[in-house]
C-alpha cells in the first residue's frame, strides 16, 4: 500500500460535502490504514503506555525533567518529527500518520498538551514559514526533542482578538536587532520551552512573527497558572522587556505575521480533534471496566440499561469522531500528494493544500471537544462517588477535557469560522452554495416529489443524509436572503448554521465509513458501525431540524413562517428508528470487548 | 551470524473469540498481533546481531494479513523476510508447519533458527523441535540466554521448580525462546519507514506443496467450557456466617 492515504478520486475542495454526494470508495477511514500506519499506532500505543502512562502522577506534580525526558525519547522513536522534511531530520510522513499518533498520545492530556505545544504550534510555524538558515538551526533539534518548543500569541487583553496584541517591536539603531516589548499569557510549555514564536506588532502597526530563544537578554517567564485540568503541562505568561531579537530570527515577512498566526492554528485543529477521540476512547474503557466490576443491587452496573445507554452513546461517538478525522486527513494527505515537495513554493502549496479544508477542520475541532467533555462526564457518572475523587481516573479526565473547547481558537471562534468560510467561498464563487440553495427552493416549491429511490444496506440512512443538506441548504437560504451581507452581524444565526453543518459532516462522514465496511466485510460483521450510525443519525437529525427551526422562527413571520415551516417539516420527515434497542446491542458488544471495539 | 526467526500472526490476547461454524477453530474476524515469545526471539536475534554481525530473517506462514508481523519484524531491524502466503497455511499442524519452513530455506544457509517457545494460539511448543530433527540440528528449548563460544554456543535453559541448565552445543542449531527474557525494542518511525524497502520473499503454497503432507494432528472440535461452578458468599456477623457454614456443610454437601 502507498505511504500515503490517497484515496481515489484524489482532491476534493473544501466544504463540498455539503453538496456533493461522496461515495464511500472515496473516503478515507481506519479501515484504510496501511501497514505502515498500523506500524506507527503500534509504537505510539507502546509509547504511551510504558512511557507516559506510568509517569502521569510525577508529571501532574509538575516534574518536568520527566517531561523532558518523554519528550526526548519521543523524539529518538521518531514521533514528534512526523510533519517535518527529512534534510531537517523530520520523518516527513503524511496526515494520516500525524492523526494516528495524536490519538494515541492522548491518554493522558497533560503529557498530550506538551507533546501537542511542541509538535504542533511549537515547530509547525518555522516548518511553514522558515527560511533555509532557520530551519537548519532549530528543526533538527525539535525533531529530536533536544529542544522544545512553544507559541505564544494570546496576551491578557487579546485571546480570540489576537490580532489585537499590545506587544511591539522596534529596529534597534544598528539594524541587527528588534527589540520587543509586551506581555503574552497562558503559553503552553513556557516554563521550559527554549524556542517560542512570539508575534508581536513592528512599530505599532505590522503585526510579525519572531523566532525568540529562551536565553535572549530581556525575555522571561512568568509564575505558573494554577490550573483546573492538564496540570501535567507548563503554562506561563512571557514578559518581554527590550528582549533583543536577532533579525536573522523574524519569521516569514514583517506585516505577515497574520498568515503565520492563523494557518497554524488552523493546521492544529485536526490533531486536536484527533487528541479528544483518543482521550475519549481512555475514558470508555476505564468506564467500561468500571461498569464491569462495580456491584449494586446484586449486579454489576454495565448490566443496567442506564449504564448501558451511556457505554453505547460513548462507544457511538468515538466511532463518529473517528470517521470525522481520518476522513478528513484523508484528503488533506490526497490534496498534499500531489504537491512536488521540491518546487520552491512547496510550502506555500502545502499551506493552501490544508487551508482547502479549514471548514471540516474547525468542524473536528468543535465536535471532538464537545464530545470529549460528554464523554468523560458520563464516565465520571459511571464511577459516580469515586469519580468524584482524585484516586480514579475519572475526576482528572473531566478537569483535563474542559481546555479543549478553549484553546487553538474557541469553539464559537470555530462556529463563526465554518459559516462565515462557507459564505465567504460561496460569495466567491468557489463553493456553488447559492445555485443549490435556488435549486432546493425550485424543488420545494414544485410540490413533494418522490424522491429517486435509494436501497441496498442503510438505505434509509442515506436517504436521510439527502435530508439534512436540504434542511441545511434550505436553513440557511433563509436566513441569507433575509441578512444579506448583514448575515456576520447575526452571530446566533451563524451559529446555528454551523451547527447543521457540523452535523451533516458528522453524518457523511459515519455514513460512508459503515458502507465501506459492510462492503468489504459484510453485513453481518458490520452490525455493530451499522447500529451505531443508525442511532447516530437519528440524533444528529433531531438536532439539525432543531436549529432549522430556530432560524427559521427569528427570519420569517406570519404567513410566511407558516410555509417555512411546513416545508421544514417536509424535509426533515422520517421514521423513528428504535435506538434503545440498537444501543443496547452496542452496548453488549463493547462490555464483552471489555474495551472500545467493532469487532 | 546468520538467524532465522520464526514469527507467527496470532489472535490478540484479549480478543473475544468465536468459534467457527463447524467448531473446529475460532473465526477469522478478530485482531491479530505477534505471538508473544516470537518477539522476545526476535529481539534475542536482533541482539545477537549487533554483537556479532550477520543477518536476522523473518519468516511466517499465514494469509495476507500475516504480512504485518513481516513489516513489523523488519521495522525491528530484520534484514529481509520470508512469507509462506496462503490462508492454507493456518490449518497446518506442526509437523507440516515445520517441513514447509525446511522447504521453503533449502537454499539458505543460517547458523540459528529461533522460534518462540509455543504460539499463543494452538499452544504446540512443537514447531521448532520439528523443524530441527528435519534440519539434522541440534535444538534446545525454553532459552533463556545465549552467548556464543569457541566454535558454538552456549545457552541457558529454564527447567521446572526455579532451576536452570546450561548447555553447550554446536552450529547449526534451532532454539525455541522464552518470554521475557529480554526488553523489546519500540519499531521507530525510521526503521517502520525503512521496512517498506527492504526484501520479503513470497512463496505460495503450491512452491512447498510437494513437502508437506496430509495432517497428522487434528481439532476434532472446540468449545466453550460451561461454567459449572459458583461463588457463594456467606453474610452476616461471624457467628451466623459459621452457623451458615456448617449448616451447607452438613446438609448440601453432607460431608458432616
Ligand atoms: C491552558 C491554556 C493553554 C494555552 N496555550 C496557549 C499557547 O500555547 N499559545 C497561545 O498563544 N495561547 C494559548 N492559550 C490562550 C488561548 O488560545 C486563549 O485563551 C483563547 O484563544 C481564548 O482567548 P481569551 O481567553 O482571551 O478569551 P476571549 O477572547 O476574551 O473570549 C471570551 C469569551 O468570548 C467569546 N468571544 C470572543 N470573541 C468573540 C467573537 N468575536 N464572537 C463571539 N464570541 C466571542 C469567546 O468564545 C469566549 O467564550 C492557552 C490557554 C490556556 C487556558
Amino acid at each position: 500500500m502507498a505511504t500515503t492515504s490517497s484515496a481515489p478520486g484524489a482532491s476534493i475542495s473544501g466544504g463540498s460535502f455539503l453538496l456533493e454526494a461522496r461515495p464511500p470508495e472515496e473516503i478515507f477511514t481506519p479501515e484504510d490504514f496501511s501497514e505502515q500506519h498500523v506500524l506507527i499506532a503500534q509504537t505510539a500505543e507502546e509509547f504511551a503506555q510504558k512511557e507516559i502512562i506510568p509517569n502521569i502522577e510525577k508529571m501532574e506534580r509538575k516534574d518536568f525533567s520527566v517531561t523532558r525526558d518523554l519528550l526526548k525519547k519521543a523524539g529518538d522513536l521518531g514521533l514528534s518529527g512526523v510533519e517535518i522534511p527529512e534534510i531537517y531530520g523530520g520523518m516527513e510522513l503524511d496526515k494520516v500518520s500525524a492523526a494516528v499518533i495524536a490519538d494515541h498520545i492522548a491518554k493522558y492530556a497533560g503529557f498530550a498538551t506538551t507533546w501537542g505545544g511542541h509538535t504542533g504550534i511549537g515547530t509547525l510555524p518555522l516548518v511553514y514559514f522558515g527560511n533555509d538558515e532557520q530551519k537548519k538551526k532549530y528543526l533538527p533539534k525539535l525533531a529530536a526533542g533536544e529542544i522544545v518548543g512553544a507559541y505564544a500569541l494570546s496576551e491578557a487583553s487579546s485571546g480570540s482578538d489576537a490580532l489585537n496584541c499590545r506587544s511591539r517591536a522596534a529596529l534597534s539603531s544598528d539594524g541587527k536587532h528588534y527589540v520587543l516589548n509586551g506581555e503574552k499569557m497562558w503559553i503552553t510549555n513556557a516554563g521550559f520551552a527554549d524556542l517560542f514564536t512570539v508575534f508581536a506588532k513592528v512599530d505599532g502597526e505590522k503585526f510579525t512573527a519572531f523566532l525568540v530563544e529562551r536565553n535572549f537578554p530581556g525575555f522571561s517567564i512568568g509564575a505558573e497558572e494554577h490550573k483546573m485540568g492538564i496540570r501535567g503541562s507548563s503554562t506561563c505568561p512571557i514578559i518581554l522587556n527590550d528582549c533583543k531579537v536577532p533579525v536573522e530570527n523574524v519569521l516569514g515577512e514583517i506585516g505577515r505575521g497574520h498568515i503565520i498566526a492563523f494557518n497554524i492554528l488552523n493546521i492544529g485543529r485536526f490533531k486536536l480533534g484527533a487528541m479528544c477521540v483518543g482521550g475519549a476512547r481512555e475514558s470508555l474503557n476505564n468506564a467500561i471496566g468500571y461498569a464491569k466490576q462495580r456491584k449494586a443491587f446484586k449486579k454489576v452496573i454495565a448490566d443496567f440499561g442506564l449504564v448501558r445507554e451511556k457505554l453505547a452513546n460513548m462507544a457511538m461517538l468515538i466511532y463518529v469522531g473517528e470517521s470525522l478525522v481520518f476522513r478528513t486527513v484523508g484528503m488533506m494527505d490526497a490534496a498534499l500528494a500531489a504537491i512536488d515537495k521540491s518546487a520552491a513554493d512547496s510550502d506555500k502549496k502545502t499551506l493552501k493544500a490544508i487551508e482547502e479544508y479549514a471548514v471540516e477542520c474547525s468542524i473536528i475541532k468543535v465536535w471532538a471537544s464537545e464530545m470529549l467533555d460528554y464523554v468523560v462526564d458520563e464516565t465520571l457518572q459511571i464511577y459516580a462517588g469515586y469519580g468524584f475523587v482524585e484516586e480514579y481516573p475519572a475526576e482528572r479526565a473531566y478537569r483535563d477535557a474542559r481546555i479543549n473547547r478553549i484553546f487553538e481558537g474557541t469553539n464559537e471562534i470555530n462556529r463563526l469560522i465554518i459559516t462565515g468560510f462557507l459564505l465567504k467561498r460561496a460569495m466567491g464563487g468557489q463553493l456553488a452554495l447559492m445555485p443549490a440553495i435556488k435549486q432546493l427552493m425550485d424543488e420545494v416549491l414544485s410540490g413533494p416529489s418522490s424522491g429517486e429511490e435509494i436501497e441496498g444496506v442503510l438505505a434509509e440512512e442515506q436517504k436521510l443524509v439527502v435530508s439534512a443538506k436540504k434542511l441545511g441548504l434550505f436553513a440557511a437560504g433563509a436566513a441569507t436572503q433575509k441578512y444579506m451581507m448583514q448575515i456576520e452581524q447575526q452571530q446566533e444565526v451563524m451559529g446555528a448554521i454551523a451547527d447543521m453543518v457540523i452535523e451533516v459532516y458528522a453524518m457523511e462522514s459515519v455514513l460512508l465509513r459503515t458502507m465501506k465496511i459492510a462492503s468489504a466485510q459484510g453485513e453481518t460483521a458490520a452490525a455493530v458501525p451499522i447500529a451505531m450510525t443508525r442511532v447516530y443519525l437519528s440524533q444528529a437529525m433531531d438536532k439539525i431540524e432543531s436549529a432549522a427551526r430556530k432560524i427559521i422562527a427569528d427570519v420569517a413571520d406570519g404567513d410566511t413562517l407558516r410555509t417555512q415551516m411546513a416545508i421544514l417539516r417536509r424535509l426533515a420527515k422520517h421514521d423513528p428508528v428504535n435506538t434503545i434497542e440498537l444501543r443496547q446491542q452496542i452496548a453488549e458488544k463493547v462490555i464483552e470487548r471489555g474495551r472500545y471495539g467493532l469487532s | 551470524m546468520k538467524i532465522l526467526v520464526c514469527v507467527k500472526q496470532v489472535p490478540q490476547k484479549d480478543a473475544p473469540l468465536k468459534l467457527n461454524e463447524s467448531g473446529t477453530w475460532i473465526r477469522e474476524d478478530v485482531s491479530y498481533e505477534v505471538n508473544e515469545p516470537d518477539a522476545f526471539a526476535l529481539e534475542e536475534a536482533l541482539r545477537q546481531k549487533e554483537k556479532h554481525g550477520g543477518e536476522v530473517v523473518a519468516i511466517t506462514a499465514g494469509p495476507a494479513r500475516a504480512q504485518q508481523v513481516l513489516r513489523e519484524a523488519l521495522a525491528k531491524g530484520a534484514d529481509r523476510a520470508i512469507h509462506l502466503e496462503d490462508p492454507g497455511f493456518v490449518g497446518l499442524d506442526a509437523f507440516n508447519t515445520a517441513r514447509a519452513f525446511a522447504a521453503a530455506i533449502k537454499d539458505e544457509k543460517f547458523d540459528l533458527i529461533f522460534t518462540g517457545l509455543q504460539s499463543d494460539d494452538y499452544g504446540f511448543a512443537q514447531t521448532g523441535v520439528i523443524l530441527a530433527d528435519l534440519m539434522g540440528w541440534p535444538h534446545a528449548t525454553i532459552i533463556m540466554q545465549i552467548e556464543k563460544s569457541d566454535g558454538g554456543i552456549k545457552v541457558k535453559r529454564e527447567l521446572e521448580a526455579g532451576y536452570f541448565q546450561f548447555v553447550e552445543m554446536p552450529l547449526p542449531a534451532v532454539l525455541t525462546i522464552q518470554s521475557g527474557i529480554n526488553k523489546l525494542r519500540y519499531a521507530t518511525l525510521i526503521g517502520i519507514k525503512q521496512a517498506k524497502n527492504k526484501p520479503l520473499r513470497k512463496v505460495t503454497l503450491a512452491e512447498v506443496q510437494s513437502a508437506i503432507g496430509a495432517n497428522l494432528q487434528k481439532i476434532e472440535r472446540m468449545y466453550i467450557p460451561q461454567k459449572t461452578k459458583k461463588t457463594e458468599y456467606l453474610e452476616g456477623s461471624p457467628g451466623e456466617i459459621a452457623k451458615k457454614l456448617v449448616d451447607k456443610l452438613r446438609n448440601e454437601i453432607r460431608v458432616l
